[in-house]
């Protein structure tokens, strides 16, 4: 009775990195994909930041969507972080993280931002005037 | 008949789907968790030199600029070395549940000298420009680079550490309950330390090497 009571939990809720049973093949082949993705949005980042071929300005962003994407990859990939309905503890921890990474982030590239326009050294005031 | 009652236990208006558990989780799900929770408010605390690295990047007070420091090929190898790594060390969870020491104790090398050798490439790099007076007291630009990219530095040491210390609990304890747990935390912090190196070649080296 107990052992199959520890037995239901354990479909109803799954722990981070772990995953669901798979075979071995299975399982090894997640890690392949993952690898070769990375690799491949690695590439395509470092090959981007030292090209002429694309528009200049659009480096930048682009650098930065690969990297997300390549969070991504290692979230699902590596982590097991997933969507499915026995994950849902471990993203509502991931998507709390985030929050707080995107106000600190954000909220300090922001507010500096504007404190440099608002508030420049005393000399570029004085060639202001 | 065990388990039709504890079906009906844990899904008393008969829903299809599991509304109420039993009992707590067990102790692998609960330790994992909060092993998770961690992992999180370490990225959090990294956010904020990130955010310090960003505001700074620009404060270079006559010093060198991010161009002129950063070799890029140097990068790319030490972002293989931890991504091979991150590889290695997923082989190595999956050969400690299938208790398979020798895949085990090879995984586990592997991934300890690709970590290795990401660290010695750092601080090769590290070193390269002390030597040339570009120090973390140079400008407010190389202590954000110094503090970001040290910090990552460190907690690979501290896998690298953590790492010897499974293998050696492994040799000495076999794959028990709780050095499976202890393996399980291991495995999601060395993946973790691989996010945020992703943050830290793109934002740090790709974009701050542009700026």
């Amino acid at each position: 009775m107990s052992e199959s009571s520890g037995h239901f939990d354990e479909r109803a809720d799954i722990a981070p990195g772990a995953e669901e049973e798979h075979s071995l093949r299975a399982r090894v082949l997640g890690y392949v994909v993952g690898l070769v993705l990375a690799l491949l949005l690695t590439a395509t980042s470092f090959f981007i930041a030292g090209t002429d071929l694309v528009w200049q300005p659009s480096i930048p962003v682009a650098i930065v969507v690969l990297a997300i994407a390549q969070m991504g990859v290692h979230l699902v990939f590596f982590l097991h972080i997933t969507t499915g309905p026995d994950n849902t503890n471990n993203v509502l921890a991931l998507a709390f993280g985030l929050l707080i990474v995107f106000l600190v982030v954000g909220g300090s590239i922001w507010i500096m931002g504007h404190l440099n326009q608002n508030m420049p050294p005393m000399e570029q005031i004085m060639k202001m005037q | 008949m065990a388990m039709t009652a504890t079906v009906e236990h844990a899904d008393p208006h008969h829903l299809g789907r599991a509304v109420e558990h039993a009992g707590p989780a067990p102790k692998h799900i609960v330790t994992a968790y909060g092993f998770w929770i961690f992992l999180l408010s370490d990225i959090v605390m990294f956010s904020c030199f990130f955010a310090a690295y960003a505001v700074l990047v620009h404060q270079v007070a006559d010093g060198p600029k991010g161009a002129e420091i950063f070799d890029l090929r140097n990068v790319a190898v030490e972002t293989i070395c931890l991504l091979l790594s991150s590889f290695a060390c997923g082989m190595a969870s999956i050969a400690a549940d299938l208790r398979n020491r020798l895949w085990f104790y090879l995984s586990m090398t592997v991934t300890c000298v690709l970590g290795l050798a990401f660290l010695a490439m750092e601080f090769r790099e590290f070193a390269d420009l002390v030597s040339r007076g570009y120090g973390p007291s140079r400008s407010a630009f190389l202590t954000a680079f110094f503090s970001l990219v040290g910090c990552h530095g460190l907690h690979v040491s501290a896998g690298v550490l953590w790492l010897l210390t499974m293998m050696a609990q492994v040799f000495a304890k076999g794959f028990r309950a709780d050095i499976m747990r202890r393996m399980t935390c291991f495995a999601l912090f060395w993946h973790a330390l691989d996010i945020i190196w992703v943050a830290v070649f793109s934002v740090v080296y790709l974009l701050g090497g542009a700026a």
